[in-house]
């Protein structure tokens, strides 16, 4: 089943990204969305990489990591120790970005190895240690300044946020549908089948391990760069929760579903910034009743396709 | 082509191979029967590498496979389908049976495969783009058959194909066993419903609690007093 590139599915996407970023261009220049809301706009984006890092691990692979914050952290670090010796420029950012993928995809081997011959809440046990001590290493050294952390400059803009959820995007959605991608869900659906059909479980699961905590060093390295501070405090047990929540929230396997989760979580988080009394009451609220009303998340594994929007129009046309 | 000596399997303190040993022979359909907790299925899965034995010898086609990886296995031409189907949920049909060929990289070799299969199963044919998990129990096992198939084994090892289904899908999967086996693969089958298995076997071994306790043709085996007294109902 070979297909170009030029498919009637692809242009559609390409329109509805630059339908999606002309409309936010437009209302920025309007004044509509103001600085508050652009903050939160990249915060938004920000999660969505680190919700779609997450999924292919937990929704597409089926393996509870519980250290996603730790690969963050890394990127974050590198990018803001490159930002700070090195240049604090988008070049700065882009060359801490690239090192902490590779130090982030290193440790995510060493961590891989062995843990991930475990199953289940040993592997959520083990995940979550790693991702305390990459904390607790980056606590402890001079060249991150410690427990103060780092003050940097704003560098990325939200553009440049658009463009690489873009990019993580199709690195994760084409890697969900190759055939690699299929023997993850394969391992996820049936790990014995999986096994007796001769795929080499471990193998995959690492592959996977490795590219979603490369992603998460993407994120960290844009919340860097565009926060002005960092600190090891952010990147506690705390925050791979938070990004497991918009994970679960959206339906572990959709990435359609982290996109939805990670806006309608940033949208609720933010309008309620004004009550920051009952906050996390009405946040926690929210995620109760989604939970009993839609146990497998908003949309379960279920994926907006172009192509299925197209075969309901034909039915209906058929219909009439 | 696949001979067992010996073989000791444990499950920590609990030792539920107690030295096994078959052998099948190149085109045959050899059926192992026994109740449950004999240790039928714990051959199976030592045989395709996903249990270690702890003692004794397995080799396929003269040689050794104790020190290789399922993966290996596979590759060597031993496939298995699984006790209970098995089939993946989340793929469709389609992918169901790609996964089968995951190890494959003769293009024209898996397309005449997959032209085989939906010859052999229409059903699944016609269910080509539906999530495996929406077929009914029968067609899984369909499924699940034909995907073992598309690794093109030379050994097929069924693990009780017939557990759960209508008896109406019980005879059509032994009818498709005996098919297969009629174009050139050899069947080790694991049944429950020892009288069907032993129809259509060639030879048969009966197991009880780790051991082989009997061994013959399967129509030795099914006019056999002890096994007609254990298995088939007087």
């Amino acid at each position: 089943m070979k297909k170009g590139l030029l498919t009637k599915q692809n242009l559609c996407w390409v329109l509805l990204v630059a339908v999606v970023f002309g409309a936010l261009q437009g209302l920025i220049s309007a004044g509509i969305i103001n600085p508050i809301y652009q903050t939160a706009l990249m915060q938004i984006g920000i999660n969505i990489i680190l919700a779609v890092s997450l999924n292919l691990i937990i929704g597409i692979t089926g393996q509870f990591s519980l250290g996603h914050a730790g690969f963050m952290c890394i990127g974050a670090y590198a990018t803001g120790v490159m930002m700070k010796q090195g240049s604090p420029d988008i070049m700065g950012v882009l060359i801490g970005m690239a090192i902490g993928m590779a130090i982030s995809a290193v440790i995510a081997l060493i961590v891989a190895v062995p843990t991930l011959r475990l199953r289940g809440d040993y592997l959520a046990i083990a995940t979550l240690g790693f991702g305390e001590i990459i904390r607790i290493v980056i606590l402890n050294m001079d060249i991150t300044n410690g427990a103060a952390g780092l003050v940097l400059p704003k560098v990325v803009t939200w553009q440049m946020i658009f463009i690489a959820v873009v990019i993580c995007t199709v690195v994760i959605v084409n890697f969900g549908t190759s055939a690699p991608g299929r023997a993850c869900i394969a391992i996820r659906e049936d790990e014995i089948a999986a096994e007796a059909m001769g795929i080499n479980t471990t193998k995959y699961k690492i592959i996977a391990f490795v590219i979603g905590a490369m992603v998460a060093a993407v994120a960290g390295s844009l919340y860097a760069s565009s926060f002005y501070v960092i600190k090891p405090e952010m990147y506690t047990f705390n925050k791979s929760i938070d990004i497991l929540v918009i994970v679960v929230f959206g339906g572990m396997g959709s990435v359609t579903g982290s996109f939805i989760a990670a806006t309608v979580i940033g949208l609720i988080n933010t309008f309620l910034q004004s009550f920051s009394s009952i906050r996390m009451i009405v946040y926690g609220a929210v995620l109760v009743l989604i939970m009993i009303f839609r146990p497998s998340g908003l949309l379960g594994t279920k994926e907006f396709t172009f192509s299925a929007l197209f075969e309901k129009f034909e039915k209906n046309k058929e219909g009439k | 082509m696949l001979e067992i000596n010996n073989l000791h399997v444990h499950y920590g303190a609990i030792h539920a191979l107690k030295g096994v040993s078959l052998e099948v022979h190149d085109g045959e359909i050899v059926a192992l029967i026994g109740s449950n907790g004999a240790g039928k299925s714990t051959l199976l899965k030592a045989v395709s590498g996903l249990l270690k034995p702890t003692e004794g010898t397995i080799s396929f086609e003269g040689n050794p496979t104790m020190k290789m990886s399922a993966q290996a296995i596979v590759k060597a031409g031993i496939t298995q389908v699984p006790e209970g189907r098995h089939v993946f949920s989340g793929l469709s049909v389609y992918e169901n049976l790609m996964m089968g060929a995951y190890l494959r990289k003769d293009k024209d070799g898996i397309k005449e495969d997959l032209q085989n299969i939906y010859n052999r199963f229409p059903i699944l044919k016609e269910r080509l783009n539906q999530d495996a998990s929406t077929l009914s129990g029968g067609e899984q096992q369909m499924l699940a058959m034909g995907r073992a198939l598309m690794a093109r084994p030379k050994l097929l090892m069924l693990d009780e194909p017939s557990m759960g289904l209508a008896p109406i899908f019980v005879n059509q999967v032994f009818e498709i066993i005996k098919d297969i086996n009629s174009t050139g693969t050899t069947i080790l089958l694991i049944e429950q419903n020892a009288r069907k298995a032993l129809d259509i076997a060639d030879r048969g071994y009966v197991m009880e609690t780790g051991n082989i306790v009997l061994s013959g043709t399967g129509k030795q085996l099914s006019e056999s007093d002890a096994v007609r007294k254990a298995y088939l109902g007087g």
